[in-house]
């Protein structure tokens, strides 16, 4: 842990004075091991306090933090051997979407996922995780193959949005999404999406019609970024905060209207502070949802995946 | 609010029946060419302007006027929770609704008719875009399931006209649940051997495009119409490059393949009952006349 968020400021404190007084003791000053425990007491206290109570603007920023674990990350720690698949067979490879086919617990499974990078060279490569329309006809590509062979379809949303370019508009990004918002609909096969940071609009949706839909404690899910919206109806991108606020974009509320079924706890502190574990709650979670689909055919999924979008909205209300 | 003084209130009127006629004497400035027009002949061009043939925005009803022939129903469209999230923003979304709703005699942002085109059966969605600019939010989404099971019932065609700024934010996740439900519309359409037409119209963008509106059997757009996923400034913000001449519009779609045909207002229902014949009626008598019309027709041109 190394960057701190705005609002956790009073941590970064605390965390400085540690530091400081560890310092000193090193350069052989007195021994203050009292006072670094009391002050790592109050850290943790004030942490398990700051996330208890998280506004959904704090959750917007904690769900983008560079240090959370990205797509790859979760198939690195939760797929064996994955093999890496590519292209959409008519244009191009895009490193926003990645996908392939490995092991989830012995399991073989099809693996999606948007990828926004970890570091400057990767946030570039992966195109901050805006695919474009090649990456949506990929991920539609692998989904008919999953469905082929049997292959339960697992994947890891993390994506502010489609890439809004003029190549992507001329190559038919809207097509390419509502194809693979489709492809997922028509999927044979067990499909279970998780969203792990950000599930911004129609990016998102495009690799999570599935019959299983989980989200991280912290995620957010939206139609629009808080930003976008603020610009849009209060005329002030700044006003962020309080339209993440009125779109109710947190897992807690999702899952109170019914759009998603079920949140995943996060460590506490979030799981930028324990990687492994947050993953590993991840792997647990889609285990859990995964293995009543098993059990049930091609055309029941659909049929069941089918009904439960059709009756999302209906009665949803806060 | 130029449309909302000029043609949606003597609309209106006429919708609530306080009066008929459109005031005669008031004139229409063409938003292209700023060529002045007469109401009245503006409507009946189909709010085509005869000066440029410019395609001014329609309203749902005059869309399923103009489509479907005489006689054709509306169908009653099944209630959702209407504000979902209790969403407030300057206003209260619920105002905002409830003003769209009075303003225009709608439930919400899409209308829904069944009847015929030229004596084919056929279930027609439109939209309306001057109800909160189109958007889909449950209600859009709840109307197009209803039309596609409404096609199925009745084994016709479902065609749709749209005319949407895309998901309807104020509705949240709610809207953007929207596209997988509508994407499930048309399989259902499909799944029972049926065509599924899309008309796109001016504008016609963000998640309604990323959704049903990209899944047609069939893509038609009216001259000029703004189609697109992402929009123009965005676009222009995120690439910081000049977008090219007639970007996002017909025209540029067809080239880019994305559409099948872009057909003027006036020739919309004659070339949809040919679509729809050619797609649904296998074979029809052929005429002696016009089966070898080579040995006549030839020598008399000659
Ligand atoms: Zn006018
Ligand atoms: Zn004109």
């Amino acid at each position: 842990m190394s960057h701190f968020l705005e609002f956790e400021k009073p941590l970064a404190e605390l965390a400085g004075k540690v530091e400081e007084l560890r310092r000193t003791t090193d350069a052989g000053g007195i021994d203050v091991a009292e006072e670094v425990g009391r002050l790592q007491d109050k850290a943790q206290k004030l942490l398990a306090a700051t996330y208890a109570k998280l506004t959904p603007w704090q959750k917007a920023q904690v769900a983008r933090h560079p240090e959370r674990p990205k797509a790859l990350d979760y198939v690195a720690h939760l797929i064996q051997g994955f093999t890496p698949l590519a292209g959409d067979r008519a244009f191009a490879d895009d490193a926003a979407v990645i996908g392939g086919i490995g092991r989830f617990r012995g399991r073989a499974v099809a693996v999606l996922g948007t990828e926004k990078g970890h570091d400057t060279e990767t946030r570039v490569k992966h195109n901050f995780g805006m695919a474009k329309p090649e990456g949506y006809r990929k991920a539609r590509r692998i989904m008919e193959l999953a469905g082929r062979f049997g292959l339960p379809i697992l994947s890891f949303v993390d994506t502010s949005g489609a890439f809004p370019g003029i190549e992507a508009e001329a190559r038919g990004q809207a097509e390419a999404i509502a194809r693979s918002i489709e492809a997922g609909l028509e999927a044979p096969v067990p499909f279970v999406a998780t969203i792990i940071g950000e599930g911004g609009s129609g990016g998102a949706i495009a690799l999570a019609a599935a019959d299983r839909v989980l989200m991280l404690e912290h995620a957010i899910y939206s139609v629009i970024s808080p930003e976008g919206c603020a610009s849009i109806l209060w005329r002030d991108a700044a006003q962020a905060s309080t339209a993440a606020e009125a779109l109710r974009l947190t897992a807690d509320d999702l899952k109170k209207l019914n759009l998603v079924d079920t949140v995943v706890p996060e460590p506490m502190g979030g799981a930028h502070r324990a990687r492994e574990a947050a993953m590993d709650a991840v792997g647990n979670a889609v285990a859990a949802a995964l293995e009543p689909l098993l059990a049930l055919d091609g055309a029941s999924l659909r049929i069941r995946r089918r009904e439960k979008f059709l009756d999302m909205g209906r009665t949803a209300t806060l | 609010m130029n449309w909302i003084s000029e043609w949606a209130l003597p609309k209106i009127k006429t919708l609530f029946g306080a009066t008929r006629e459109v005031p005669e004497n008031l004139w229409h400035k063409c938003s292209n060419c700023e060529q002045m027009v007469f109401h009245r002949d503006l409507e009946r061009n189909l709010r085509v302007c005869p000066h440029c043939g410019h395609h001014e925005r329609m309203g749902a009803r005059q869309r399923l006027e103009c489509t479907l022939d005489e006689g054709w129903q509306k169908i009653e469209l099944p209630k959702v929770p209407a504000d979902p999230l209790k969403f407030r923003d300057q206003r209260r979304y619920s105002d905002r609704l409830r003003d769209a709703q009075s303003k225009s005699g709608l439930d919400d942002a899409v209308v829904v008719g069944h009847g015929t085109i030229d004596g084919q059966p056929a279930v027609v969605a439109a939209f309306e875009f001057f109800f909160l600019g189109g958007s889909m939010g449950a209600g859009v989404g709840e109307a197009l399931v209803a039309a596609a099971r409404l096609a199925v019932l009745q084994d016709a065609p479902l065609i749709v006209f749209t005319a949407s700024g895309g998901a309807r934010m104020q509705e949240g996740a709610v809207s953007l649940m929207q596209m997988p439900r509508t994407v499930i519309a048309t399989q259902m359409v499909k799944e029972a051997g049926l065509p599924f037409i899309v008309v796109m119209c001016d504008p016609t963008t963000g998640g309604v495009t990323a959704s049903f509106a990209m899944l047609g059997d069939i893509h038609i757009a009216e001259p000029g119409a703004m189609i697109g996923f992402a929009g123009a400034r965005v676009i222009e913000q995120t690439v910081r490059e000049k977008l090219p001449e007639g970007f996002q519009r017909a025209e540029y779609l067809l080239a880019h393949g994305i559409l099948d045909m872009v057909v003027k207002r006036g020739d919309m229902k004659a070339t949809l009952a040919q679509v729809i014949s050619l797609l649904r009626v296998p074979e029809v008598p052929v005429f002696p006349a016009l089966a070898a019309p080579s040995a006549a027709s030839e020598s008399s041109a000659a």
